[in-house]
């Protein structure tokens, strides 16, 4: 099994403030990764890093063989196979949900711009969407726009999928559509890395959680093995606090 | 023990090999990237020089624009006049701050009983911005002290001062009213979900982001106020470029015009370049960068 994303060493600092500390991380083709960790652990730096938004003080970055922490590299090149969700849907306001959807596929995958409506609109309909792809983000509810967010980074196919706390606005009897959903571009080939305090989703979607801690992945294994027989004793700590 | 295991890192922490290589290509990338940036600069500057040193009037123009003895004769008379230049900028330039944003705001309320207010603000940007500036300097200083009212100034001074306070004032709060509009409604609504007053919501959440996104259109429109002072030359008050104007008929060059273009660049250019870092500053205190 060869790993699609490797970071090693990975150091990252604001203003002498240390986020990401010596942090290891691997992920290997068709993996799920869950982050779980305290608010402040690095888990959203971390995404940030990987698909280069931020630039690494220190360590290494491959993705698919290729060291992309480079300063050679140029980021679009990676970011081109890698999609992003972020906390806050970050949608473009002025434009049709559509149109959100098919601005990446048209301008930087250069597909046709009938084929990306058509693509936008498939996945928009297994989202429950089909009906809004006409509206404007700002018109649809909080969990309507995260569902757009995961279909604009879908539309282009990456190759590597990061989650940033997706399912944090999202009303519970959505949680599960979009957990299917998201479970489903797993098995079609989709890697996945997700922050998350969602303690139940990561147990289900997760073919391995890691716990953040100081910077740190403090404690990896799968979810049966982290959730149920914890080694840290900060780990027990944090997965008692929000168990609790 | 949570707290030395956090820091102990940052103490210890030296830059990997890998790193270093990658700071010194980052440099390289640095000093590749200002080196083009100087080349270029220079290779366009040299050749608009160039272009213009060799075009076929060169001499004449040379000879009736800049003339070092004439720069230096009409020197004096136009810092003289440039000095009122100036004081009706410092009085204008408050004025239409507060009264632009005392329209945009008048434009936003809500209340029934302030819909004349909000007519009437509505009507002054609409005839303010649709008339040459030029015509209400002309109409104020001439018109205002020809009523013959009394306890009405007649001065020229305060007289255009005003006529140009009312043209800008009416440019400067369609670009508060930008402002405000550009703030997204969900600002509003957490504002008004802690029970602020429309006016408090308006006073301490709207208005403060507003002006902040603003600023360089604002800035714009004060350098171009502070461009437009020169207007009142039209109803003759003997300001910088009316006394370029006046050297220039009596000598016959007009070096002087560029002297008087020069003091305004002088004051134009620091106030754009103060605004820009004072921008950079601020987002930077913002984002935490």
């Amino acid at each position: 099994m060869t790993a699609l994303l490797e970071a090693k060493a990975l150091r990252k600092s604001y203003r002498g403030r240390v986020v990401l500390d010596d942090l290891d991380l691997t992920v290997a083709e068709h993996d799920v990764v869950c982050l779980i960790g305290a608010s402040g652990s690095g888990k959203s730096t971390l995404l940030r890093c990987l698909n280069l938004l931020e630039t690494i003080d220190d360590g290494v970055i491959t993705f698919d063989g290729r060291e992309i922490s480079d300063p050679l590299v140029d980021p679009r090149t990676v970011r081109r196979e890698i999609g992003m969700v972020f906390q806050a849907y970050n949608l473009f306001p002025h434009l049709s949900v559509l149109d959100n959807c098919t601005l990446a596929q048209v301008r930087v995958h250069g597909v046709p711009a009938g084929e990306a409506a058509d693509r936008a609109r498939q996945l928009l309909a297994r989202f429950g969407l089909a009906d809004k792809a006409d509206a404007h983000p700002d018109a649809l509810s909080g969990g309507q726009q995260q569902r757009v967010a995961l279909v604009r980074a879908m539309c282009t196919r990456p190759r590597l999928l990061l989650l940033d706390e997706i399912t944090a606005a999202l009303d519970p009897e959505l949680v599960g559509e979009v957990l299917e959903i998201v479970r489903a571009e797993a098995e079609a080939g989709t890697t996945l890395v997700l922050a998350t305090h969602e303690m139940s989703f990561a147990r289900e979607v997760a073919t391995r959680v890691c716990f953040l801690d100081g910077g740190r992945v403090l404690e990896q294994g799968p979810p049966e093995q982290l959730f149920g027989h914890p080694v840290e004793e900060r780990t027990r700590a944090f997965l008692a606090r929000v168990r609790s | 023990m949570t707290q030395s295991e956090m820091t102990s890192p940052q103490v210890t922490w030296e830059p990997s090999e890998r790193e270093l290589e990658r700071q010194a290509v980052r440099r390289r990338l640095r000093l590749q990237q200002s080196a083009i940036a100087t080349v270029v600069t220079a290779a366009v500057a040299i050749g608009l020089v160039l272009l213009v040193l060799s075009s076929p009037g060169w001499d004449r123009v040379r000879d009736y624009f800049l003339s070092w003895s004439h720069a230096r004769d009409s020197f004096a008379a136009i810092a003289e006049g440039f000095w009122i230049n100036i004081r009706i900028f410092l009085v204008a330039e408050p004025c239409v701050l507060i009264l632009g944003a005392l329209v945009a705001i008048a434009r936003q309320t809500t209340s029934p009983w302030l819909a004349p207010l909000r007519l009437l603000a509505t009507g002054y940007t609409d005839l303010f911005r649709g008339v040459p500036s030029i015509l209400v300097v002309v109409i104020c200083g001439i018109g205002i002290p020809a009523l013959g009212l009394s306890g009405v100034t007649s001065s020229l001074f305060w007289l255009t001062t005003f006529a140009l306070v009312l043209c800008y004032g009416a440019y400067v709060a369609e670009v508060f009213r930008a402002g405000i509009l550009a703030i997204h409604p969900t600002q509003v609504a957490s504002a008004e979900a802690l029970a602020l007053t429309h006016a408090q919501t308006m006073r301490f959440v709207v208005l403060p982001q507003a002006v902040r996104r603003v600023v360089p259109p604002l800035m714009n429109d004060l350098v171009s106020l502070q461009k437009d002072t020169a207007l009142i030359s039209a109803v003759g008050v003997f300001e910088a470029l009316r006394a370029a104007q006046d050297y220039q008929g009596y000598n016959f060059n007009g070096t002087p015009l560029l002297v008087a273009a020069a003091y305004f660049l002088i004051v134009a250019v620091p106030l754009t370049r103060l605004t820009d870092w004072l921008m950079r500053r601020q987002i930077e205190k913002e984002q935490g960068r």
